[in-house]
C-alpha cells in the first residue's frame, strides 16, 4: 500500500475531543465514517416559486470507501456535500454520518479561495485543531509531518500569497486531514488547477488516501477525474439534482493514473457516463435556449 | 532608459520640485515681485524655527497636539473596530445601527466641535473626544465594509472545523478586515489632524492649532509659515506610523 510516510506521531495530549486516539498524521487505526443519505431534498424559494436544488436522494457510502460525485454544473452536488458537512440544511430527508465512536467528524476542502491569507501555511494547516483545543507545540507537529506528506515542509512559514495554486490546495488538503476525519469532503478541490497540476495532485491524494482509510465523498464534473479516483462513481442529473446511477469502478488498488488510463475497461465506461450525463447537459442546454426565446 | 537611470531621474525630479519652489519663492520675495509683508523670504523661516525651537514653546505646542490626536485616536479606534466588526457580522446589528452611523458620518466633525466643548468642557477631554468622533466612524464603516467583503468561504472553513461566533469573530472577522480596518484609520489619521487643529483655533491654550491661529492674531507672518510646515510634518509622521504599524500587523498583506 503506498509508499511509507515519515514523520508518524504518537498520541496526543490534551485533545479533549478524542483522549483515547492517537492521531498519526496519515495511518489510522479507526475505520472512516460511514455516510447514510435517506430522501433528501432542497428546496430554495426563487422569485419565480420554489426550486428544488435536489430532490429525493438517496445514497450510501461504505467505511473507507472512496466516493465520486459526478454531475453537470448545476446539478446540486454541492448543495448535497454542503447538506452532508452540516454547512447547510436539507429541507427533506435526513443524513447520517456514523463515525468513530459515534463522535462524526467531517473536514471539507473547499473549491476555489480557501486557505486563510492571513496565516502561515503551518498556522493553516493546525487551524482546525486550534479550535479543538489541540496545544500550539502539539498542533505545529502534527501540521509540520502533514506538510511534509504533501511536500510543503520547506514551506511552513510562508503565508498563501507566495504559494502558487496548487500548493495553496494542498495546504487545503493537509488541513483538512489535520483534524483526522472520520469523513473527507472534497468539494471540486483540483477544479481550478492547470492540467499537470491536477494530475499531480490526484496521484497525491489517492497515496494519502491509501494510508488514512478514511471515507471520502468528492465531487467533480470531470468523469476522468472521477474514474481515476473512485470506488463507486454517483452520477447525478439536474433540475432538480438526483441520482441517476451508481457505478462501481473496477480499477485495482493502489492505483497508478497511467494504468487506470490504459485498462481496457476505461473506455467503455468513460462511455458509459458521458452517455448519461450528455443527455442531462443537453436538456439544460435546451432549457436556456427556451427561457431566451 | 535603464531602471537604474530611470530612478535617478526619478530622485532628481522628486528633490527639483520643493527646491524650485522655495528658490522661486526667494527670488520673487527679494525682488519685491509678491509683498513680502505677506511673503516672507523663506531664508528669514530659518531664523524664526531656530527662535521657537530654542525657546520650547513651538515643540511643547507640537507635543500636546499629538497627545490628543493619539489619546483620541484609540478612543475612537478601538470601540470602533468592536461595533464595526459586529455590523459585518451580523445583519441585525447592521440594520440597527446603519442610519445613525450614516448619518453621523456625514455630518463634518468640526461642526460638533462647539457642541462637544459645551458638553465637556474647555479642558482636554473635550479634545480627545473631538478626536475620537473623527475617527470613530469613518473606522467603524471601514470595518464593516471589510468584514462584508471576506469571501464567504473563510467563514465555511471555520464553520466546518465547528468554530462558534466568538472564534468566526477572532479568526475570520477581524484578520479579514484588517486591510480595511488600516485605510479607515489611515484616513481616521487624516482628519483628525484637520479636527484638532480646527478645535484648538476655537478653544484651548495649547496646541500647534492655538499657535497658528495665535500667529495669524499678531500678524506674525513668518511664525504663522513655521506653523503650517510643523503641521505638514506632523501629518506626515502620522502616515508614517500608521504605515508601520501596518506592515507589523498586516505581514501576509501583498506589497503594493
Amino acid at each position: 500500500m503506498g509508499r511509507p510516510i515519515a514523520g508518524s506521531l504518537g498520541p496526543v495530549q490534551g485533545l479533549s475531543l478524542a483522549p483515547a486516539r492517537p492521531l498519526s498524521p496519515v495511518r489510522r487505526r479507526a475505520p472512516g465514517a460511514s455516510v447514510n443519505v435517506v430522501d433528501v431534498g432542497r428546496r430554495f424559494e426563487g422569485a419565480t416559486g420554489p426550486v428544488d436544488a435536489i430532490a429525493h436522494v438517496h445514497l450510501s457510502v461504505a467505511p473507507g470507501e472512496f466516493c465520486v460525485i459526478v454531475g453537470p454544473s448545476g446539478c446540486g452536488k454541492t448543495t448535497l456535500l454542503r447538506i452532508v458537512a452540516g454547512l447547510e440544511a436539507a429541507t427533506s430527508g435526513r443524513v447520517d454520518v456514523s463515525g468513530d465512536a459515534g463522535r462524526p467528524r467531517n473536514a471539507m476542502v473547499f473549491q476555489g479561495r480557501s486557505v486563510f491569507p492571513w496565516l502561515t501555511v503551518r498556522q493553516n494547516v493546525g487551524y482546525g485543531l486550534k479550535l479543538r483545543g489541540v496545544p500550539r507545540r502539539e498542533r505545529e507537529r502534527r501540521a509540520d509531518a502533514l506538510l511534509a506528506t504533501v511536500g510543503l515542509a520547506r514551506f511552513a512559514r510562508s503565508y498563501p500569497h507566495q504559494l502558487s495554486e496548487g500548493m495553496r490546495q494542498r495546504v487545503a488538503i493537509a488541513r483538512a486531514l489535520a483534524v483526522d476525519p472520520d469523513l473527507l469532503l472534497m468539494d471540486e478541490p483540483f477544479g481550478a488547477l492547470d492540467e499537470q497540476t491536477r494530475l499531480l495532485l490526484q496521484e497525491e491524494l489517492l497515496r494519502i488516501w491509501e494510508n488514512t482509510g478514511t471515507t471520502v465523498l468528492f465531487v467533480t464534473h470531470s468523469i476522468d477525474e472521477a474514474m481515476v479516483l473512485a470506488d463507486r462513481i454517483v452520477v447525478m442529473g439536474a433540475q432538480p439534482g438526483t441520482v441517476k446511477a451508481v457505478l462501481p469502478v473496477p480499477f485495482s488498488r493502489p492505483r497508478a493514473l497511467t494504468d487506470v488510463r490504459s485498462d481496457a475497461a476505461f473506455a467503455p465506461l468513460f462511455a458509459q457516463i458521458w452517455g448519461m450525463l450528455r443527455e442531462e447537459v443537453l436538456a439544460s442546454r435546451a432549457d436556456i435556449r427556451q427561457v431566451r426565446a | 532608459m535603464t531602471p537604474a537611470s530611470r530612478r535617478l531621474v526619478e530622485i532628481v525630479l522628486t528633490i527639483a520640485a520643493p527646491l524650485l519652489l522655495i528658490a522661486s519663492w526667494e527670488a520673487l520675495s527679494r525682488s519685491g515681485t509678491i509683498d513680502r509683508r505677506l511673503w516672507p523670504p523663506p531664508s528669514t523661516l530659518w531664523g524664526t524655527t531656530v527662535e521657537l525651537l530654542r525657546d520650547g514653546s513651538l515643540l511643547t505646542d507640537v507635543r500636546v497636539s499629538l497627545g490628543r490626536i493619539l489619546v483620541g485616536f484609540v478612543l475612537g479606534a478601538v470601540p470602533a473596530i468592536m461595533f464595526g466588526l459586529a455590523m459585518g457580522l451580523f445583519w441585525p446589528v447592521r440594520a440597527f445601527l446603519m442610519p445613525i452611523a450614516t448619518v453621523i458620518y456625514a455630518i463634518p466633525k468640526i461642526a460638533i466641535a462647539p457642541l462637544v466643548l459645551i458638553v465637556f468642557g474647555t479642558g482636554e477631554t473635550s479634545k480627545y473626544v473631538v478626536v475620537g468622533l473623527s475617527i470613530f466612524f469613518l473606522v467603524l464603516l471601514n470595518t464593516m465594509a471589510g468584514v462584508l467583503a471576506i469571501d464567504r468561504s473563510y467563514r465555511d472553513v471555520a464553520r466546518n472545523f465547528g468554530a462558534g461566533p466568538l472564534d468566526l469573530f477572532l479568526s475570520v472577522a477581524l484578520p479579514g478586515a484588517l486591510p480595511s480596518i488600516f485605510t479607515g484609520l489611515r484616513l481616521g489619521l487624516g482628519f483628525a489632524l484637520v479636527v484638532i487643529v480646527g478645535t484648538e483655533f476655537i478653544d484651548a491654550d495649547q496646541g500647534i492649532g492655538r499657535f497658528i491661529y495665535q500667529s495669524y492674531s499678531i500678524l506674525a507672518i513668518n511664525k504663522m509659515f513655521v506653523g503650517l510646515l510643523v503641521t505638514g510634518l506632523m501629518g506626515w509622521l502620522l502616515n508614517a506610523a500608521i504605515g508601520v504599524l501596518e506592515r507589523l500587523v498586516i505581514p501576509w498583506k501583498v506589497a503594493g
